[in-house]
């Protein structure tokens, strides 16, 4: 019992279910799974769907945050790649032509890493804070990205660019896929490579790191470019399943939601280790409570409140001095545990 | 002897030197707007640059304590929102003496600010997060009062907001710019003059050595929070004065606004580096860009987020160049 309440997955896993819970609660048929023309249709299904693009947004902010740093600036990247992709789609003949389709949103997720570059080199070659490196692009990238659609809304009729966010595949939604497939293969290339451990290690002490050959400018930059290119993603699922392009309210105050679902999933924004299980429920468990809210009938004007509430007790659950301080007993002998682990203190620096 | 001081001296010069390039951008600015447009350097102008931006200085001056001590607080703009919705609902909806609801908010603010500020020094909450539960709690706040926006007819608030105090040469300002100022003024003392203060600075140098030194660190941490919630709920009272409403979609992107300007003003978001005054030139930068583009007028408004972005790139970079020379 104590190793399982030990576990760093317990409090996200418990939290995903007492809302799920809630939910059946409120409604009976919350869990039921139903097939419709090949699809499976489903609170659930519907959960995962609008859930994938704060998951692939938060996927890459885990390995960010993994070598300490934060990106601020995918709110504006995910403006940005649905800009470039509209604006592109809209200018084709043919805007049914798959063989053009694809060129544009090539496009797009290649704007987009070439900005995740800038952004890494601001942090590993300029060596400013992360958090500034990305401001910078977080306010002119909205600006840019309003500028593309030069402050209109771009709307597209093109079937093959709906697929990305609003098509179907083997009966479940292409973004879910999509979103998944990225998963696996970033856990299968960070955790079964040493590219994981290098990654902590970089987070853990840049310059200690250095100075045992790991190649961490390289590392950053890096990461900082998979992180745009999820942003990326995220953008053109966004916009693809709205068929228009927003500079303005596209990804709008996603950054927050990511790095929540990073936190919420356990990963210590001061860098040296991650989660990318933990990442995953914790995107999860913000959409299910976004779904939650209308479920069980809290006035929308609630939500805030409701969020707010629900990350502070997360939050303050997984702080090992609040353990200490208000749950004696039990959770004293891990907090010491956790106490002598390093990083911590420089989360208290921080 | 006379090496060390000669050194000590340059080094102490060196701290000013973002402030001064600061100086120079708002001159330059300036300068740039005058050769384009008529009267642009007009008295009138320039105090206009006040006007508009009272609220965000009030609420830049308590960013930048929390700044100092090495933390970021965004909530502020959300915490200046609620304020907003709190002066406009109690005075309009329940007919509150407005005399009793400012102080209410002001110190609603404060403990506001207190709150995180203790979350985040007692439970090792990280300041990012607190704060960013603290902003999403604040705006939901404001979404229960009210989802519309209450405009103000209260005497004494539009007494406040229309009354001018005339400057020599025929420049009028508004009270909240006078309200503004006492803020930077209290603010500079503080830093400079008080305990606090130095323990603010401290605190954001290095904590382990500031508590090694006998500096109460908790309490700094809680109190620089305290600032910034109160400065914040004072910047919600002025931007009610500004707009005679209460909503709760105001001051969105201020608390970006309010790092831009701290940034830019030189202080330093590691810590117990930085000026309040910069922070001052900082948000009147902010506030000539907008000027200048509300003068072209053909350009469009996304043009202020790309040079604020621009100018934030170009400052961190030059405060990273000056402080990797003041290492070697």
């Amino acid at each position: 019992m104590r190793q399982l309440l030990g576990h760093r997955l317990f409090w996200p896993v418990a939290l995903l279910a007492a809302l799920l819970v809630t939910n059946v609660i409120y409604s009976p048929d919350f869990l039921s799974i139903r097939v419709r023309d090949g699809h499976l249709y489903g609170s659930l299904i519907d959960i995962l769907r609008l859930g994938s693009p704060l998951l692939l947004v938060a996927l890459g902010m885990t390995l960010v945050t993994a070598t300490g740093g934060i990106d601020l600036s995918v709110g504006a990247l995910v403006a940005i790649s649905g800009a470039v992709a509209c604006l592109n789609i809209s200018h084709l003949t043919n805007q049914k032509d798959s063989g053009a389709v694809v060129p544009a949103v090539l496009l797009a997720l290649a704007v987009c890493v070439a900005l995740g570059i800038w952004n890494g080199l601001l942090v590993a070659g300029a060596g400013m804070q992360p958090i500034i490196a990305t401001l910078v692009l977080m306010v002119a990238g909205r600006g840019v990205a309003q500028m593309i659609t030069g402050g209109q809304i771009i709307t597209v009729n093109s079937e093959p660019y709906h697929l990305i966010g609003g098509g179907y595949e083997l009966g479940l939604p292409l973004s879910v896929l999509i979103a998944a497939a990225v998963l696996v293969l970033t856990g299968l290339t960070v955790r079964r490579s040493a590219l994981g451990l290098l990654l902590e290690s970089v987070g853990g002490n840049r310059e200690a790191s250095r100075l045992v050959g790991i190649r961490a400018r390289g590392l950053t930059v890096t990461v900082y470019a998979f992180c745009a290119l999820c942003a990326a993603g995220a953008g053109l699922m966004i916009s693809s399943n709205v068929a228009s392009a927003d500079g303005n309210n596209a990804g709008l105050w996603i950054e927050l939601d990511a790095i929540l679902a990073v936190v919420i999933g356990g990963t210590s924004l001061s860098g040296g280790r991650f989660h990318l299980g933990g990442t995953a429920v914790g995107a999860l468990v913000i959409q299910t409570l976004s779904t939650t809210v209308y479920t069980i009938g809290v006035p929308p004007e609630t939500t805030l409140v409701f969020k707010a509430l629900v990350v502070t007790a997360v939050c303050l659950l997984q702080s090992p001095a609040f353990r200490a301080k208000v749950l004696p007993g039990r959770a004293r002998r891990r907090a010491g545990v956790v106490e002598a682990k390093p990083g911590k203190k420089e989360a208290t620096a921080a | 002897m006379s090496t060390t001081s000669l050194r000590e001296f340059a080094a102490q010069r060196r701290g000013y030197l973002p402030v001064l390039a600061t100086t120079a951008l708002f001159a330059l600015t300036l300068e740039a707007g005058n050769y384009r447009y008529y009267g642009f350097l007009s008295g009138q102008v320039l105090a206009n640059l006040f006007v508009d931006n009272a609220h965000l200085l009030v609420i830049a001056v308590g960013m930048t304590f929390v700044i100092l001590t090495g933390g970021i607080d965004l909530s502020v703009g959300a915490v200046g929102a609620l304020s907003t919705m709190l002066c406009a609902d109690l005075v309009e909806r329940q007919g509150w003496p407005p005399l009793l609801v400012i102080p209410l908010v002001l110190v609603v603010g404060a403990l506001f600010g207190a709150g995180m500020g203790y979350a985040i020094h007692h439970f090792e909450v990280q300041p990012f997060i607190a704060t960013l539960a603290g902003m999403f709690f604040a705006r939901g706040l404001c979404y229960l009062i009210s989802t519309d926006s209450i405009p103000i007819s209260d005497h004494l608030f539009t007494t406040l907001a229309q009354s001018h105090l005339t400057l020599p040469g025929g420049v009028f300002v508004s009270w909240s710019v006078v309200i503004a100022v006492s803020v930077v003024a209290a603010a500079f003392v503080v830093l400079h003059y008080t305990r606090f203060g130095r323990a603010v600075y401290a605190v954001g140098g290095n904590p382990q050595s500031a508590l090694l030194m006998g500096v109460p660190v908790g309490r700094t941490v809680i109190r620089a929070y305290t600032v910034s919630g109160l400065c914040s709920a004072l910047g919600g009272v002025l931007f009610t004065l500004y707009t005679l409403s209460g909503y709760s979609l105001h001051l969105v992107g201020t608390e970006l606004d309010a790092i831009a300007a701290v940034v830019i003003g030189g202080t330093l978001l590691t810590g117990g580096s930085g000026y309040v005054l910069g922070t001052v030139l900082g948000v009147l930068v902010l506030g000539v860009i907008q000027t200048i583009i509300t003068f072209e007028g053909t350009l469009s408004s996304w043009w202020t987020k790309i040079a604020v972005g621009t100018l934030l790139f170009v400052f961190v970079l030059l405060q990273r160049i000056m402080t990797a020379r003041r290492r070697s």
